[in-house]
């Protein structure tokens, strides 16, 4: 054997670029929060101009991750000229992972744009918490390049452990600690479950090679230890993306979890993990796709929806909503790949910018210890700062699936596709649900416009980072509504190619 | 003759109110530039949109003014607009009726001004969107746009019970165009089109896969949208309730063109699509139709509340137009065109004229007033005027269509042509009634002696009201010589039909 071979060459480490240049950054921050912090310490004697400084330091951490997202998403760039496998076959640059690179990136950047007037405003030590986005982040872009199970394994867990952490990370609010613990202890046994059926799928088919697993499954006998191991990993990553009947975690979690978090584990794991499960389903040939994927959209949908009608904090209520898309997501896994799996990239994109911008709003609103999250806080809110109503506004109507904002293109993406597969009858529980959808986001913004504060609620100015987290939130939120064809197309290119 | 602006101006009209909307986005919150700002805009998208009539040509039937560009490559969707004689007088309706919007909210709308006409606006392009859009997609798009401002014009501006109102009127008319996506949805999966022209030439083929057994859910799927926009009995208890706690800039636009959408709809959709559906479910239609007229004007005879009464008339007099677009006879649809057109005009005006009486009162309750005629005397006439108009006293608008309706349905069936003409009876009965009430007698009330007539911006809205409501009734030819030629070709399929049944 060749020694030369057994060595990652240059183009190597380009396909895998993003990842290194986030985990970089990453230390980059953790290193120079220490060294700030044993200065500070040292100096400031009154507490008060010790927190000045502290203010400082965070700042500049903040922006030191905001540099090392927005360079991964220049790297996602490099990392498109170099198409192919990369480390002996574990890691595949197509068009499929560059689109979800660029999604996570992109959302990494915008949940660091809205946390830094939030950090300021609960007072956390944000040190290490932007060093733990940029970790996250870097597994959530391996796992939509990675083709090996244990890497997609390994991955995983480097998003998840960083996801756990940040949840806990409004440490004054127990429940956010709660939040934490819940996320960690249920987080935990779902991926022993997906690496379970790793093991049984090496079992039935001899290998965690992705393609190889769908030559084998593909070519002859579908062994039955091929079905279970797919239905465990289906039970890991249905966890991780809160589908139903794995979901339960989600609402608690949510609401104790900072908004900003929420707002990133709501999308960027989210995505990961949907890129993962599209390579298991369609590039590996999952035997007993279509009635898994049948049932568990089906269920989502309904306990989502029916469960968001009667909430009154609004972060449960877009926990429960968010249930409620993975189901609409899932129903696009049943259709054909040609087009279900376009129909399901699409979806994450524009549920990603709707959703994002949704909870960068409820976090500015929440203020100081998040005091305003029932929907009773937002009555008047159209009255008292229009800007941030319309906003919001936009990101619900887009929830929805009104046109002219990508939500709707989403639904009408990911149902035609069913219906091209002939799954009528999961198109009308999907559209059922889309109605009845349609009036608790419409709750939210009658609330708005239509009532009159009970309490004086006060809104604080916009600051920049928000605005700027916002208008690109918005813009793509609109974009994908107005001109969906160019983001669709792209993601039609990853069907051809896997139709081979 | 085709110019370059033949192309545009149909793009220029709808979205010269949204550009006017945009303007006040970025401007100043500052109430009195708002107002005037709203108002220039919609005056210039109102002489542009006389561009139509005057350019229209007459003697050529089928659509112009067309523009056609590719928007979206996948789904297969078509920028694709234009107007046949039917569709124009609507946009011109339209963006007649938005300036004196704008200037009966002048005074009356003191809260939150600048979103309340960048609500309107955004309204007014939806609205020309819907009767413009050629693709069913563009239309489906342009349908939902108009849920969301006049939800929220009613909710945010509203009176009383406003959020109810505007809930109502929401889910109500939401849930119903789902029925129409489905449908739409149905025909592009088996044409691969949204393109009006281009469905209805597959369907006409008669090639189209599977279309005998989808055809009755279809023409429903469009059907139940358009029947509770219209609304027909008994999808009609949404429209009280968001009439009665609109702001009156909402019902005028509510009544005066929301309402037509569905009425449209059904001309252009159900007829043009679906032609033997329409032949076949015509009975029960025409029933519902009576039933509306008859019921909406005893239910409008019997309200103590002025605008509920008006809210009722809108039902019985859109009943008319239903009437006569399935009776598929020429006069018939002349007429219902003509309804909707006048329908708009003079029940637009009396809702100015009610929402000027709320301001001076805040009740609408028939029983507060009386005797009015004595301090308003200038309101008291211009209220006659109209209310002669709608009840369709001949030389006023009203007449001719209601007229031309009923000669269609005598045709179709005797007895619906009977009984549709009691229709008139009943809203000469409670218009005739309302305004004795209103208006002779003595004061009963002190405050109502002191009440002041119209002022200037409120004359100002009036007065075009009365003159285009005169001069349609004498002059119904300028009107109706746009119509025929569109009638005669939404006909034609029919005409065919009916040498099929006789079987020359």
């Amino acid at each position: 054997m060749n020694t030369a071979a057994m060595l990652p060459q240059t183009a190597d480490y380009m396909r895998l670029l993003p990842e290194i240049v986030l985990t970089v950054f990453g230390m980059i921050v953790m290193v120079m929060d220490a060294a700030a912090e044993g200065r500070g310490e040292g100096r400031s004697r009154g507490r008060s101009i010790g927190r000045i400084k502290d203010r400082r330091i965070e700042k500049i951490l903040g922006a030191v991750a905001l540099v090392g997202s927005l360079a991964a998403i220049t790297a996602t760039f490099v990392q498109a000229q170099y198409p192919g496998f990369a480390f002996w076959n574990m890691v595949q640059v197509d068009s499929f992972s560059v689109f979800f690179h660029f999604l996570v990136a992109a959302v990494t950047a915008v949940v660091i744009l809205t946390s830094f007037e939030y950090m300021e405003v609960q007072q956390i030590r944000a040190g290490e918490y932007y060093a733990l986005i940029l970790f996250g982040a870097a597994g959530m872009s391996l796992m939509s390049s990675a083709v090996e199970l244990v890497l997609v394994f390994i991955a995983l867990e480097i998003s998840s452990i960083s996801t756990y952490v940040l949840a806990g990370f409004r440490r004054r609010a127990a429940i956010s600690s709660e939040s934490s613990v819940k996320y960690f202890l249920l987080g935990s046994f779902a991926t022993a479950f997906f690496l379970y059926g790793v093991a049984l799928m090496f079992g039935a088919t001899g290998s965690t090679n992705i393609a190889t697993i769908g030559d084998v499954l593909r070519s002859g006998q579908i062994p039955l230890l091929a079905y279970a191991g797919v239905a465990l990993m289906f039970v890991g990553l249905g966890f991780k993306v809160a589908a139903a009947p794995f979901h339960i975690w989600t609402p608690d979690v949510y609401e104790g979890a900072p908004s900003p978090v929420v707002g990133f584990m709501s999308t960027a794991p989210k995505a990961a993990v949907f890129a993962v499960l599209l390579r298991i389903m369609f590039e590996a040939h999952a035997p007993g796709r279509i009635g898994l994927i049948w049932v568990v959209a089906a269920l989502s949908m309904t306990i989502g929806n029916l469960g968001a009608l009667v909430q009154d904090n609004i972060k449960r209520l877009l926990a429960y909503s968010s249930i409620a898309h993975a189901g609409y997501l899932l129903v696009a896994y049943a259709a054909l790949p040609d087009n279900g799996i376009p129909a399901a990239m699409f979806y994450t994109a524009s549920y990603a910018a709707m959703n994002v911008g949704a909870f960068a709003v409820v976090s500015h609103f929440g203020s100081a210890g998040e005091r305003y999250v029932t929907l009773g806080d937002y009555s008047g809110l159209g009255r008292r700062s229009p800007l941030l109503a319309a906003t919001l506004t936009i990101f619900l109507l887009s929830l929805i699936g009104i046109p002219i904002t990508g939500g709707f293109f989403a639904k009408f993406y990911v149902f035609s596709a069913a219906l091209q597969a002939n799954l009528v009858g999961l198109v009308i529980v999907g559209v059922l649900n889309s109605a009845v959808g349609a009036y608790y986001y419409l709750r939210i913004i009658v609330v708005m416009y239509m009532r009159e504060p009970q309490q004086e609620v006060p809104v604080a100015r916009i600051p920049v980072g928000l605005g700027f987290a916002l208008a690109i939130s918005l813009v793509t939120t609109i974009y994908l509504g107005v001109l969906p064809g160019r983001v669709l197309e792209y993601a039609s290119r990853t069907a051809t190619a896997w139709m081979r | 003759m085709t110019t370059a602006l033949d192309s545009t101006i149909l793009s220029l009209i709808a979205f010269i109110p949204l550009a006017g909307a945009l303007l006040l986005l970025i401007m100043p919150r500052r109430d009195r530039e708002a107002r005037w700002l709203a108002l220039g805009v919609s005056i210039v998208a109102f002489l542009a949109s006389l561009h139509l009539p005057v350019h229209l040509v007459r003697s050529q039937a089928g659509f112009q003014f067309e523009i056609n560009r590719q928007w979206i490559s996948n789904p297969n969707i078509h920028y694709h607009m234009g107007v046949d004689g039917i569709s124009m007088w609507l946009v011109v309706l339209t963006t007649f009726l938005t300036p004196l919007c704008v200037l009966i909210s002048w005074k009356s709308i003191n809260d939150r001004v600048k979103e309340f006409f960048i609500i309107l606006l955004v309204l007014e392009t939806a609205l020309i969107g819907v009767f413009t859009a050629l693709d069913l997609f563009l239309f489906y798009f342009f349908w939902e746009a108009t849920l969301i401002p006049m939800a929220l014009l009613i909710g945010m501006y509203g009176h009383g019970r406003k959020v109810y109102a505007a809930v109502k009127f929401f889910l109500y008319t939401m849930i119903a165009s789902m029925f129409m996506l489905a449908a739409i949805l149905w025909l592009y999966a088996k044409t691969g089109t949204f393109d009006f022209g281009s469905v209805q030439a597959a369907i006409r083929s008669g090639q189209l896969e599977g279309f005998a057994a989808a055809a009755p859910w279809l023409f429903l799927g469009f059907f139940i949208a358009f029947a509770v926009k219209v609304p027909l009995f008994p999808f009609h208890t949404w429209l009280p309730d968001a009439h009665v706690e609109a702001p009156t800039a909402g019902s005028v636009l509510l009544a005066g063109v929301l309402l037509k959408m569905g009425t449209y709809g059904m001309l252009r959709f159900n007829l043009g699509l679906f032609p033997e559906q329409s032949r076949g479910n015509a009975p029960w239609i025409m029933v519902l139709a009576l039933i509306g007229i008859i019921y909406g004007a005893l239910v409008a005879m019997v309200q103590p509340n002025l605008k509920k009464l008006i809210a009722y008339s809108s039902i019985s007099h859109l009943g008319f137009v239903v009437l006569g677009i399935f009776s598929f006879t020429q006069a018939g649809l002349d007429g219902a065109t003509f309804v909707m057109l006048a329908h708009g005009v003079s029940t637009g005006a009396l809702f100015m004229l009610a929402g000027i009486l709320y301001e001076r009162r805040h009740t609408y309750e028939i029983a507060e007033f009386g005797g009015l005629a004595a301090p308003m005397p200038v309101y008291a006439t211009f209220f006659l005027f109209i209310m002669l108009a709608s009840v369709g006293l001949p030389l006023l608008n009203g007449f001719i269509g209601e007229f031309l309706v009923l000669s269609g349905a005598f045709r179709a069936r005797a007895l619906y042509g009977v009984l549709g003409a009691t229709g008139v009876i009943w809203s000469a009965c409670y218009l005739l009634w309302m305004y004795q009430r209103v208006f002779f007698g003595k004061v009963t009330h002190e405050v109502n002696l002191t009440l002041a007539d119209l002022d200037g911006s409120e004359r100002a809205a009036l007065w075009p009201t009365a003159i285009v409501a005169l001069v349609m009734g004498v002059a119904p030819l300028v009107w109706l010589n746009a119509i025929d030629p569109a009638v005669r070709s939404a006909l034609s399929p029919f005409t065919q039909l009916a040498s099929k049944v006789v079987g020359r």
